[in-house]
């Protein structure tokens, strides 16, 4: 198996059944995965809301970066940053959800499909 | 106030005036037409101040306009007695044809626009009159265009008036076309536009070779101003204007800036220049004179009239005698303007009629009129010692003075001169006597009245001027500007008497044509009812009335070759830079518009997966690699 490809460091360590030592590669990690399954639903998921909570998963995802940063590195700046992006990000929601609200109100719907009247 | 700020007053107020009309007033006649009167009456009584307490010495004002590179334009003024006379000729004659115009516009709904277009043109006149240089006076050459295509066209609601505003104005434009040309070869060669500078420079020496061809690109300019032969065909067409209009561009205004300009720039033509000016202007004198014979519509006799008299003029300057052009300029423009108004009065009195062989008897139904326009007509056919014959005389004395020095041309110009002034005579007593004497010919002529104060006061005080204008000093001042060093006479005796001791012959032709004249109308026209020389010489007769099929020529030549490039150019325009190029590009844009936009799904999530993408494009260029 090792011979086909290497298994990065944190996993390898895990199946190796070595005693974990948590550093920033993982958190780094979960952060990549978290803003991967974001983008996953913003693209894939045809309802107005779910694509909405999938996107602030990616805004989480990047505010765990950089918090971890922040933590191993001693500075913090990030976290400073963490907290004005979770205030913004308060405003960001309401003014997001009251336009899918009109928005359904106005179209009794709140999938994409329906949303097209951009197209050509 | 200073001196110096009265010719900047005299030259904006007409302005000021067509701009508070056309702005504001437009639907308030009566004081619309106090603002246009006002203008030029102001401007008169200033004109009249600045010579009394200025003099007529030169002098030039001017603030520096534009400067770009080696060009440096001045917006200036030129005053000297050429100038100031003009001046006053132009604000006193132009008064007289404002007030007469609140009287015959009374009824026009276009009143106020009329009195509008009158002070434009009053202000562009004045410009090219006090303009002292090239550029300067090439604005104001233009601007006289448009506005007399304004005031021809002013009933433009008739077809044939709004084709004699075009035909004015594209006429007058192949002569600004060689003025231009010449300006720029002076420009380019002498490299000021100043008159004064030029003058000063010896122009011809310093244009050399092209002195020549400069000076003739630069008479087509006033060719075309003064309806000079081949460009006279748009004068008479521009009768199809109200009758004070007629007056205006004929006496003392825009036909005279042709002739003006000449003097103005009389430094510029060479012998040879000259030599064609003055057979130019002599042949122009003897076609119009011709062509006046056989007309019937009393304006368009006057037409041709002004047309030969700017003949005589022309060929005054070409003659070497510039003085001898802008007196008879100045006289003509009194008993010009005179007899317009007359015509207008009579036209007025008759309700709109026209021909002179509908009229008749008028003579008992108008009396001012008549007696004014006789003057006019006396004055024009050159009878002593009116002004007409002084000014006339001192052309014919130029064309005999010529003769010592160069005999053929002198004495032939001498020769069409007086032939001229016989026609003059001829064709002047024609319309009178079938117009004022004989029997009443039409029912029109039962109801005809005498025109109101308004109308009648500007011909009585016209009347006067022409009678006294030719012994008011008027060719003296304009001898000094132009041709300093002759001997004049003073005194009003002196004057009376001095044709008769300086030029005996051109005096005495000049008489012996008006005699002559006077009786062939005479035997031809007194008490006749109908043209017995249109019987007599039908052939002759026909090619005159029908203008020597002039308008004929140009509409089977140049308008023919002008309509068939006008074809080609179309068809250039049409298929090669519309089709092929415009096409080309419009198309290509077009296609790659249509393919672009299929990208515009209306997804959503498309617009996310690609933006993505994008982000991972650029992040992969940054990082990657």
């Amino acid at each position: 198996m090792r011979a086909v490809f290497a298994i990065p460091y944190p996993l390898s360590s895990i199946l190796a059944g070595k005693r974990m030592n948590v550093g920033l590669e993982h958190y780094l990690i979960v952060s990549a995965l978290l803003f991967a399954l974001g983008l996953l639903g913003v693209i894939t998921r045809r309802n107005l809301l779910v694509m909405y909570m999938s996107l602030e998963l990616m805004l989480n995802s990047a505010n765990l970066t950089l918090v971890s940063f922040s933590r191993f590195n001693d500075n913090l700046n990030g976290q400073v940053m963490v907290f004005f992006i979770i205030t913004v990000a308060a405003a960001e929601v309401a003014v997001g959800l009251a336009l899918i609200v009109a928005l359904y109100r106005k179209r009794q719907s709140a999938h994409v499909e329906d949303l097209t009247s951009m197209k050509y | 106030m200073k001196l110096e700020a009265l010719p900047w007053l005299i030259l904006f107020l007409p302005l000021l005036a067509a701009g508070i009309i056309t702005l504001f007033t437009l639907r308030n006649k009566a004081v619309s037409a106090t603002l246009s009167i006002g203008a030029i009456v102001t401007g008169f009584v200033l004109t009249l101040a600045l010579i009394k307490f200025g003099g007529w010495e030169a002098r030039e004002l001017s603030v520096n306009w534009l400067s770009i590179g080696s060009l440096t334009v001045d917006f200036g003024i030129k005053l000297d007695a050429l100038s100031l006379m003009m001046l006053l000729v132009v604000t006193g004659v132009g008064s007289a044809i404002h007030i007469y115009s609140y009287g015959y516009m009374h009824d026009d709904p276009g009143f106020s626009r009329f009195f509008a277009c009158l002070s434009l043109f009053t202000f562009s006149m004045l410009g090219i009159v006090l303009a002292n240089n090239f550029l300067q006076m090439f604005i104001f050459w233009e601007l006289v265009g448009v506005s007399s295509y304004l005031l021809i066209g002013f009933w433009f609601e008739k077809a044939s008036a709004a084709d004699a505003a075009k035909k004015a104005f594209i006429t007058n434009r192949l002569g600004d076309f060689g003025f231009i040309l010449g300006i720029l070869i002076i420009f380019t060669i002498a490299g000021s536009l100043n008159f004064s500078v030029l003058q000063s420079a010896n122009a011809i020496a310093v244009l050399g070779g092209s002195a020549t061809l400069a000076g003739l690109l630069i008479f087509c300019g006033a060719m075309g101003k003064s309806a000079q032969f081949p460009l006279h065909v748009w004068l008479p067409d521009a009768m199809e204007g109200p009758t004070p209009v007629s007056a205006l561009i004929h006496a003392a205004t825009m036909v005279a800036a042709g002739v003006y300009m000449l003097c103005r720039v009389f430094f510029i033509f060479t012998p040879d220049a000259l030599t064609v000016i003055s057979w130019v202007g002599g042949f122009t004198a003897l076609l119009a004179a011709l062509i006046a014979v056989q007309q019937n519509d009393i304006k368009r006799i006057l037409a041709y009239s002004t047309l030969s008299q700017l003949g005589y003029m022309v060929m005054g300057v070409g003659l070497t005698a510039p003085q001898a052009g802008m007196f008879h300029l100045t006289t003509h423009a009194f008993f010009k303007a005179l007899l317009f108004l007359g015509a207008g009065s009579v036209i007025h009195a008759m309700h709109h009629e026209q021909d002179i062989w509908k009229m008749g008897a008028l003579r008992k139904k108008m009396p001012v009129t008549f007696w004014t326009f006789m003057v006019g007509t006396l004055a024009l056919a050159g009878v002593w010692p009116l002004s007409g014959f002084f000014s006339k005389d001192a052309i014919l004395a130029a064309a005999q003075h010529h003769a010592h020095e160069h005999p053929i041309t002198g004495w032939a110009l001498f020769g069409l001169a007086v032939f001229v002034a016989m026609l003059t005579t001829f064709y002047m007593f024609r319309l009178v006597f079938v117009a004022f004497f004989g029997a009443a010919k039409s029912h029109g002529v039962d109801h005809a009245h005498e025109s109101p104060g308004v109308m009648v006061w500007p011909l009585r005080t016209l009347a006067i001027m022409s009678i006294a204008g030719g012994v008011i000093g008027i060719e003296a001042l304009f001898a000094g500007a132009l041709k300093p060093g002759g001997e004049h006479p003073h005194g009003l005796l002196a004057q009376l008497v001095y044709p008769f001791q300086h030029a005996p012959v051109a005096a005495l032709s000049g008489l012996a044509a008006f005699a002559v004249g006077l009786f062939l109308a005479w035997k031809l026209y007194w008490n006749a009812k109908e043209d017995l020389f249109t019987v007599k010489f039908s052939g002759l007769s026909k090619l005159m009335s029908n203008r020597f099929y002039f308008d004929e020529i140009y509409e089977a030549t140049v308008i023919r070759i002008h309509d068939a490039i006008a074809a080609i150019s179309d068809w250039i325009d049409r298929w090669i830079v519309e089709g092929f190029c415009l096409g080309l590009v419009r198309g290509g844009t077009d296609l790659t518009g249509r393919a672009l936009r299929l990208v515009q799904t209306g997804n959503l999530q498309t617009y996310a997966f690609l933006f993505v993408l994008g982000v991972a494009v650029v992040l992969w260029f940054v990082l990657g690699k």
